[in-house]
């Protein structure tokens, strides 16, 4: 009886292609609307790492005013970035399977031929790489031997390599990183990481960085932090070592622990440093030493804000008027057409198959209008895409990388249209189903 | 066969309950062909429309074939609608945007039958109509009495029992009227059960049996004398019980 239906419904689109197209409008508006919509939450709410983020740890300590929180919105959270010193020392721990120190700076590349380039540089500890699966294109990252004291060694991301080396492989190959000599060790492929979890206090959704050094060539070169550094107390600074000293949180520390036995060895050091740091006069706020996962990290620094739930209920509220629209357009076509299915009736059709007939014909309505709702979503994604693209002047990072419609994104359009859309008819499909026949046969 | 017992219809408003059936009892033989016939709003439609299940009655007991029609879910109604039942309409009711072939396929639809059995029978029916070259015309490419004849296949096409003729002439000429006639008698001779509605004294006379229905009830005035009954017809044809 399937393709019976199919039948009638096509010859039902044909009797009345206004309604029809009108329809299908209708809700592949909504769905356009709702799938923008979700596609940027879903790229911003999305764990990059889901498959390892249980294991992944942001350690936070607070270090900061005994007189005011850190953040007076979320008191009870510590900063999310600690001092070098406290770094150092939870770095310097053989409990997890592996740690990153981190933080970015600016930097000039050049020596290579090309034009020098300002880059943004992570001075980062040589466990980034394995640590946040970023993959390689050529070579690999460096080892523990290599940072203290720190080799030369540099690690390109892939865009960098493009515009240096023309893409080949520029393993081995030597270039000036602010004005020193390093050695390529490694290529990255492309990696996009979105949010970029590892350090959101330096945006949410920006590409990660250009080149990676090992850590400690920030210090050994009195790089300052280009993201964030905060201050509470006040510390004379005259040099490098004062400020390396100070209790200045700047650097963010991630670690891996592999279960829950290593998770709360971890926990129980971090209490233990800071006891002993109390005791010693820092630390003045009441212990609050916290190992925080993925999930619940991106959640602390609000990668996704109230305004885009409120927009996400929006977008569900314009689809919700589609379909109320659509829900009485299709009522009067279908009651419209109660004389026919008086006759149905009549002929022996029961109110099972009657109602049946009109949901294909509801569910052909659902596929139209998720194909249309998909190209108009594409579309529109690409709109604001190259909307923001020409707002940042063509670079990467910012709120266009959120913008691309992948295979989620259709996946939703099929399942919101579909499942919208069919509760949508459903009402209108009982209803033609439970019109007393005999009233229109006698009249048609 | 079909065997009505104290059936009452009302229809209700807020303010007034009318009786389209008051305590109606009717018994039809197989192979009988019964005029039923009466004056506008004396329940002659809603009579038919409580045969054919079409419509719900308020009291008493009907059944059909044996079997209490009032137990029967939707969809064993609709079932024994489709198996044991025709329709004949004053308009025709041809499905306008189907055609002839289509139309007369639409009751073996619902029976479920392969694409082969439901060709076999619409050819049959179509031929029996006089109409198998017009199988792929629409309904308004036809005359009424060609859509009359259309619909008088529709119904025939899935070999019922019973067949339900609510005014099948009304929109036609003489002309065409007395070739529907002619085809139902046909129809009735080959074994089928008609229960026609007429308001016409003509159609009426060449039925076996009139009940003639006044106010819901069938009164005792017989308007017009019943033609015989055809042989092979069952012999308790005419007996009505009132």
């Amino acid at each position: 009886m399937l393709g019976y239906y199919l039948r009638l419904a096509l010859r039902s689109f044909a009797r009345t292609p206004g309604i029809t197209v009108l329809m299908v409008l209708a809700i592949a508006l909504g769905i356009a609307v709702c799938v923008m919509t979700l596609t940027v939450f879903h790229a911003m709410s999305g764990n990059p790492i889901w498959w390892k983020s249980d294991r992944l740890y942001a350690v936070t300590m607070d270090n900061w005013d005994p007189s005011a929180p850190f953040d007076k919105k979320q008191p009870d959270l510590p900063p999310p970035l600690m001092t070098y010193k406290d770094a150092k020392y939870v770095a310097a721990s053989g409990v997890p399977l592996r740690k990153v120190i981190m933080y970015p700076v600016d930097a000039t590349l050049s020596g290579t031929g090309a034009a020098p380039l300002r880059i943004s540089t992570r001075a980062t500890t040589g466990d980034f790489f394995a640590m946040f699966d970023a993959p390689f294109l050529y070579g690999g990252g460096w080892s523990a031997a290599a940072e203290d004291p720190p080799q030369p060694s540099i690690v390109l991301s892939r865009e960098t390599n493009d515009k240096l080396f023309g893409g080949s492989n520029s393993v081995g190959r030597t270039l000036r990183w602010n004005d020193h000599e390093f050695r390529v060790v490694g290529v990255l492929d492309y990696w996009f990481p979105r949010p970029r979890f590892f350090d959101l206090i330096g945006g949410s959704f920006q590409p990660p960085d250009d080149a990676y050094v090992p850590f400690a060539w920030g210090p050994a070169l009195s790089l300052q932090s280009a993201g964030n550094t905060d201050c509470w107390k006040p510390e004379t600074i005259n040099n490098q070592q004062d400020f390396l000293a100070s209790d200045c949180v700047w650097v963010e520390t991630w670690m891996e622990l592999p279960d829950v036995a290593t998770r709360e060895r971890m926990q129980t050091l971090l209490d233990n440093y800071w006891a002993e740091q109390h005791r010693a006069g820092r630390f003045p706020r009441p212990r609050n030493n916290r190992l925080t996962d993925v999930g619940q990290w991106l959640r602390d620094l609000h990668v996704v804000d109230n305004d885009n739930r409120v927009l996400v209920g929006l977008a569900f509220a314009f689809l919700a008027v589609c379909l109320i629209n659509t829900v009485g357009l299709l009522l009067a076509k279908f009651l419209n057409a109660a004389a026919v299915t008086g006759v149905r009736r009549a002929l022996g059709a029961s109110r099972r198959q009657i109602f049946t007939q009109h949901l294909v014909e509801v569910a052909i309505l659902a596929v139209l209008g998720a194909a249309l709702g998909c190209l108009l979503a594409a579309l529109g994604l690409a709109a604001v895409h190259h909307m923001y693209a020409a707002a940042h002047l063509g670079q990467r990072g910012g709120y266009q990388e959120l913008t691309h419609f992948d295979t989620v994104g259709v996946a939703w359009a099929i399942v919101l249209a579909l499942v919208a859309t069919l509760a949508a008819g459903l009402y209108p499909a009982w209803r033609v189903g439970r019109t007393p026949p005999a009233v229109y046969l006698k009249s048609q | 066969m079909l065997k009505m017992q104290d059936i009452s219809k009302i229809y209700r408003t807020d303010l007034i309950e009318t009786y389209a059936l008051r305590s109606f009892s009717l018994e039809v033989t197989a192979g009988e062909f019964v005029a039923v016939t009466g004056p506008s709003g004396s329940g002659k439609t809603t009579f038919l429309n409580v045969a054919g299940l079409l419509e719900d009655f308020d009291s008493g007991r009907y059944e059909l074939d044996g079997t209490d029609v009032r137990a029967l879910s939707d969809d064993a109604r609709s079932r024994l609608r489709n198996q044991r039942i025709g329709f004949i309409f004053q308009s025709f009711n041809l499905i306008p945007d189907l055609n002839v072939q289509d139309n007369v396929d639409v009751p073996l639809r619902y029976r479920g039958l392969a694409a082969s059995d439901r060709r076999e029978r619409i050819t049959s029916a179509l031929e029996l109509v006089g109409l198998a070259s017009r199988a792929r015309h629409m309904p308004a490419q036809l005359s009424g009495g060609q859509q009359q004849r259309v619909a008088i296949a529709r119904a025939i096409a899935g070999d019922p029992a019973f067949l339900l003729a609510d005014e099948p002439t009304g929109n036609l000429d003489s002309l065409m009227a007395r070739q529907v006639m002619d085809l139902l008698e046909q129809i009735n001779e080959m074994g089928t059960t008609i229960l026609l509605v007429t308001h016409d004294p003509e159609l009426a006379r060449r039925a076996q049996r009139n009940v003639h229905l006044i106010d819901g009830q069938i009164s005792d005035f017989r308007a017009y004398e019943p033609r015989p009954a055809p042989s092979g017809a069952a012999d308790a044809a005419g007996a009505a019980l009132a």
